[in-house]
């Protein structure tokens, strides 16, 4: 029995990236559910519509803040993502718009309305928007639809890739005429169409069975995708150029799987984070991704809204492919240019002499 | 034109793996490169062909569209029939290439005929190995890199790539192919002896064998004086002082293996 503990020690303490695994994981999951793992909420952003509203509405208690007033429509208040609730006067009672895209922050806030009725306050009808009965797949569906992208995405490309160098046939690619750009798009291909397709069948049932509506414009939603899926494909590419089997693979692409679950926003809500966890959200794709699909799946999010999500996961994308394209042609061409990046017609008979 | 490497140099953080290493292989000629496993062969196909970036010397080889090579692993997809890899690397090569008729050809040639349906992973090792020499070959290479095609092979199959390799030489196509089997090294025109990446001794088999130094005797038991190997049920003992006694009753023509052994012992004793 102890050679055996022993050799299982050996191979343990040798194979580092398990080893690191298993105490990165633990702080991380320690960090996440100490910091972010939080439902209650400790900020209801309200912007009062009209005068008359902004000046009864300072006496609201925490956890509201109140913003500045607005003349604008309470339901674009909210559409545009500038406060969680916008009170407006309506035929003569106050009326307390909640965004029902944040699940948490609306309950919160209907909470909070009836405890400030119950202690004698004035009562304020409360209007649930996007997401009337606030049902929980209604909140989930946009973001699962980006969890399978980066499932697909990044787990199954990183295997992809690494099972052609297991196989040697990635060394046989890259003697072949074909250009690294090529090799690396003709690579992604198959698993961009399936994640496409993925997309469109988890938001498709999903709107069909749990009935969450698709209110927005789907150009936004299709074009955020896109971003998203560069970026995934991206991440499954870099994970494959620095694991040398599919063990490793999946451990590394876990790793950044798993934050962007528990971190993006997902499942447990952004603000109740702690700031340090919620910035290391803000790093994470997924999180634009959630952000963009429930403003255009919910909300029918204006552009100027998605704006700020669509510019991120481009610049994301853009980044991380740059990356992933470096590393996989520093991969497939170790020996330096040659005639790598000529025409296919004129490399037919082009010699190639390397000096160094 | 010739293709090879002159004085090339590579390492691998501290370990050299190949130390000032020339090879030099003419069209229609077949390099044979041999030596132990850890010698440096796979590293120098890999070089010829651009898989690894040298520290120093030249190394010259056709573009790579001229460039057929197979790798230590085969390299064939197994997840595809054999009509789709092959078909795969005719594509590889762009619209203008008409690989058709050459690819029925070498189906044939290899006897992958009738097994043109089925995935690469369902072949027989040396069925495997064919395909990989027939994907190789298939755009008339200028210079084809074969590594280790035979390893692990019965006997008929090595004979098969064998005639496979003379096939693609008379061609014209260059050849350098790695093996550890010492024996099939006597079918190259020309032999590179590696070990620990640097050349121990180069030449045809003839020039080789005719420069074993001293003589070698067969016999029944290991000579405790002498550097002795073994060879089927008797031992091999290599005499280097050849200037006094009589021809011996069981002195031996070397082969390469003998060759080889004998080289690199001499290089033990004068690293030691």
């Amino acid at each position: 029995m102890w050679a055996m503990v022993l050799k299982e020690m050996r191979q343990v303490r040798r194979d580092r990236r398990t080893l690191a695994m298993m105490v990165v994981l633990p702080v991380l999951l320690l960090v996440v559910f100490g910091y972010a793992a939080r439902f209650d909420v400790a900020e209801i952003r309200v912007v009062p519509v009209g005068d008359q509203v902004a000046s009864a509405a300072q006496q609201l208690p925490e956890p509201f803040t109140v913003l500045a007033a607005t003349d604008d429509d309470p339901v674009d208040v909210l559409r545009r993502g500038d406060a969680d609730v916008a009170i407006a006067l309506e035929g003569g009672t106050p009326t307390a718009h909640v965004d029902g895209s944040e699940l948490f922050t609306a309950q919160a806030s209907q909470q909070a309305f009836a405890g400030i009725a119950a202690a004698g306050g004035p009562s304020i009808d409360v209007v649930v928007e996007f997401n009337p009965d606030l049902e929980t797949s209604a909140v989930l569906v946009p973001g699962l639809g980006g969890l399978i992208l980066v499932f697909v995405g990044s787990l199954i490309t990183s295997l992809g890739v690494v099972r052609e160098r297991q196989a040697g046939t990635l060394e046989q690619l890259a003697v072949m005429p074909l250009r690294a750009s090529d090799v690396f798009v003709g690579k992604v291909a198959p698993y961009f169409v399936v994640a496409s397709v993925d997309l469109v069948v988890v938001l498709g049932v999903g709107s069909w069975l749990f009935g969450v509506p698709f209110n927005g414009n789907p150009a936004w939603l299709a074009i955020g995708s896109l971003l998203f899926l560069f970026t995934a494909l991206g991440i499954g590419v870099l994970i494959s150029t620095v694991s040398d089997n599919q063990g490793q693979a999946i451990q590394l692409a876990l790793m950044t799987v798993l934050p962007q679950v528990l971190l993006s926003g997902l499942i447990f809500p952004l603000s109740s984070m702690a700031a340090g966890v919620r910035w290391i959200g803000y790093l994470l794709p997924l999180t634009w991704f959630n952000v963009l699909a429930r403003g255009v799946m919910l909300k029918d999010a204006p552009l100027s809204a998605l704006a700020l999500p669509l510019g991120v996961l481009a610049l994301m994308a853009v980044v991380v492919s740059t990356l992933a394209v470096w590393r996989f042609n520093t991969e497939l061409r170790p020996a330096g240019p040659g005639d790598t990046d000529l025409d296919p017609a004129r490399r037919q008979d082009v010699p190639a002499e390397v000096t160094s | 034109m010739s293709w090879g490497l002159d004085g090339v140099q590579v390492r691998f953080g501290d370990t050299i793996a190949l130390d000032g290493v020339d090879c030099t292989v003419a069209p229609g000629r077949v390099e044979a490169v041999i030596g132990p496993d850890g010698a440096g062969k796979s590293t120098l196909a890999r070089v010829l062909v651009g898989l690894v970036p040298v520290d120093g010397g030249r190394v010259r080889r056709p573009g790579r569209a001229r460039l057929g090579y197979q790798p230590e692993s085969a390299g064939t997809w197994r997840d595809l029939t054999v009509a789709e890899n092959l078909a795969f690397v005719a594509a590889s090569r762009g619209r203008g290439a008409d690989l058709d008729g050459r690819t029925r050809e070498l189906v044939a040639v290899t006897d992958l005929a009738e097994v043109t349906d089925r995935l690469a992973g369902d072949l027989s090792g040396g069925m495997r190995q064919k395909l990989a020499v027939a994907m190789a070959m298939l755009p008339r290479p200028d210079l084809l890199v074969l590594d280790e095609p035979t390893t692990g092979l019965d006997p008929i199959s090595r004979a098969d790539v064998w005639r496979l390799l003379a096939r693609a030489a008379g061609e014209g196509a260059a050849i350098v192919v790695t093996t550890a089997y010492l024996d099939e090294a006597q079918r190259a025109d020309h032999v590179v002896v590696l070990d620990h990446g640097r050349v121990l001794v180069t030449g045809t088999a003839r020039e080789i064998t005719s420069s074993f130094p001293g003589r070698l005797v067969s016999t029944d038991r290991r000579d405790p004086r002498r550097p002795s190997w073994r060879r089927g049920r008797g031992w091999r003992t290599w005499d280097r002082d050849t200037s006094t006694g009589a021809r011996p009753e069981h002195e031996l023509e070397p082969d390469l293996d003998d060759v080889v052994m004998a080289a690199a012992i001499a290089r033990r004793e004068a690293g030691s």
